[in-house]
């Protein structure tokens, strides 16, 4: 159906529908709309307007979001597209959907633990189970990883070196 | 100038810009050891921290610009602005040092900038205490990160003693800073705006008697402390910071690519 006759509805669908399916750069398996990341899509007279908010404040990868969110809604046939910022209610990793946090065991990062704002800053250790074999025995290699938002774990039962999304 | 302080800044834009060089220029110092740090970890670590700083100073500069109302953009404030008119604390803008006077400066201000942060959250002004929210959570990484190896260095071997505590005397003076409150400042405290730093002493007194205890590091005592850098008055440091961060926006005004 072109997009000129299509009704409001559906429209609005296609373009929530081309917005979410845009992949985070650093975590490919993972949406935005898994992430949290996509607050809104509103098409009011044929412009679509995509609402989304950054994760970390100096996160590189919110750049490479918002041009890909823009090419997304390009590509479903919109013309008149923007992309736009808001940084409040300020994003948490408890916006993560359950989805998300299923797909980030499966490729082998951990998903957060328990809720942000709920840990201790100074000398307070979570446990984090390896998202390999599941065991509880882990430890903290490093607490900045390869981007703003991981940790670097290495679990003592089967071995293996793991990320750990944190608590944020 | 408009920049200098001159009083008829809105205080809100010089609150803002204050929040936001000091995030800048530490996030900057940071950076500065990127290819050099000790260990891969660690090199990660404080890009990261820089990263994060860097991150927090754009939302708070561009904030800063819609507030004055003149049109700078964050770039604007960032790299067209001369030392005088930064609003950053003497304590972010010293040198590097060794690994350890980088660690104590950093220690220094996440235990101040945590708590700060955290009480920034419930700030009248919806942006600030958005800003606040992610900022609290960056900080909490960085003071237990920074506090970590303040023990380690602290609690290690005869030198990494030695260095840790040289860092934490040299630094010492820089503290009281953050405590000030000027006019600009009680304004917006009392209107829920600003954060009062007198509710951040405890606090702050706290993590940092609990982790040098830990370290069996010196309290350094309290003396005359140095003041200046919130009302544009700099350590020499500043300039050769801002004449390598600005040096392409000053050569080539306007450059786009």
């Amino acid at each position: 159906m072109p997009i000129a006759t299509a009704d409001r509805e559906e429209l609005q669908r296609r373009a929530w529908a081309a917005a979410a399916a845009v992949t985070d750069p650093e975590i490919p398996v993972l949406t935005i709309e898994d992430l949290g990341v996509l607050r809104a899509v509103r098409v009011e007279d044929g412009r679509v307007e995509a609402v989304i908010t950054p994760t970390y404040s100096g996160c590189p990868a919110m750049n490479a979001i918002a041009l890909e969110v823009e090419l997304a809604l390009r590509r479903a046939g919109f013309t008149d597209v923007a992309v736009t910022t808001v940084l409040q209610p300020a994003w948490s990793t408890d916006w993560l959907s359950e989805e998300g946090r299923r797909k980030l065991a499966a490729y082998g990062i951990a998903p957060p633990v328990g809720r942000a704002g709920g840990r201790r800053a100074l000398f307070g250790e979570t446990e984090v189970l390896c998202p390999r074999c599941g065991s509880s025995d882990t430890e903290r290699i490093a607490e900045f990883g390869s981007t703003a938002c991981k940790a670097l774990y290495r679990c003592r039962a089967c071995k293996e070196p793991f990320d750990y999304f944190k608590c944020h | 100038m408009s920049e200098t302080g001159n009083g008829s800044e809105l205080p809100l834009f010089t609150y803002t810009l204050r929040l936001a060089d000091n995030a800048l220029v530490l996030g900057h110092r940071l950076s500065e050891w990127c290819g050099k740090a000790p260990i891969l970890e660690e090199e990660m670590a404080l890009a990261n921290m820089g990263l994060d700083l860097i991150g927090q100073a754009r939302a708070l500069y561009t904030y800063a610009g819609e507030v004055e109302g003149e049109g700078r953009d964050e770039d604007a404030l960032a790299y067209r602005r001369d030392a005088f008119a930064f609003r950053n604390l003497l304590l972010v803008e010293q040198p590097n040092g060794d690994f350890a006077f980088t660690m104590a400066r950093q220690f220094l201000y996440a235990a101040f900038a945590h708590p700060f942060y955290r009480e920034l959250v419930a700030s009248r002004d919806a942006t600030l205490a958005a800003i606040a929210a992610k900022a609290e959570k960056e900080l909490a990484y960085h003071l237990r990160h920074a506090g970590e190896w303040l023990v380690r260095l602290g609690d290690g071997t005869e030198e990494s003693h030695r260095r840790a505590q040289d860092a934490l005397d040299e630094l010492w003076m820089y503290t009281g800073e953050m405590f000030e409150v000027d006019q600009v400042e009680r304004a917006l405290i009392e209107r829920g705006i600003a954060v009062d730093p007198a509710r951040i002493g405890p606090e702050w007194d706290e993590t940092v008697s609990h982790v040098l205890a830990e370290a069996t590091l010196q309290r350094p005592r309290d003396g005359w402390m140095q003041t200046g850098g919130r009302n544009g008055r700099h350590s020499e440091y500043l300039g050769y910071i801002l004449a390598e961060m600005q040096f392409l926006q000053r050569a080539y005004p306007d450059a786009r690519w």
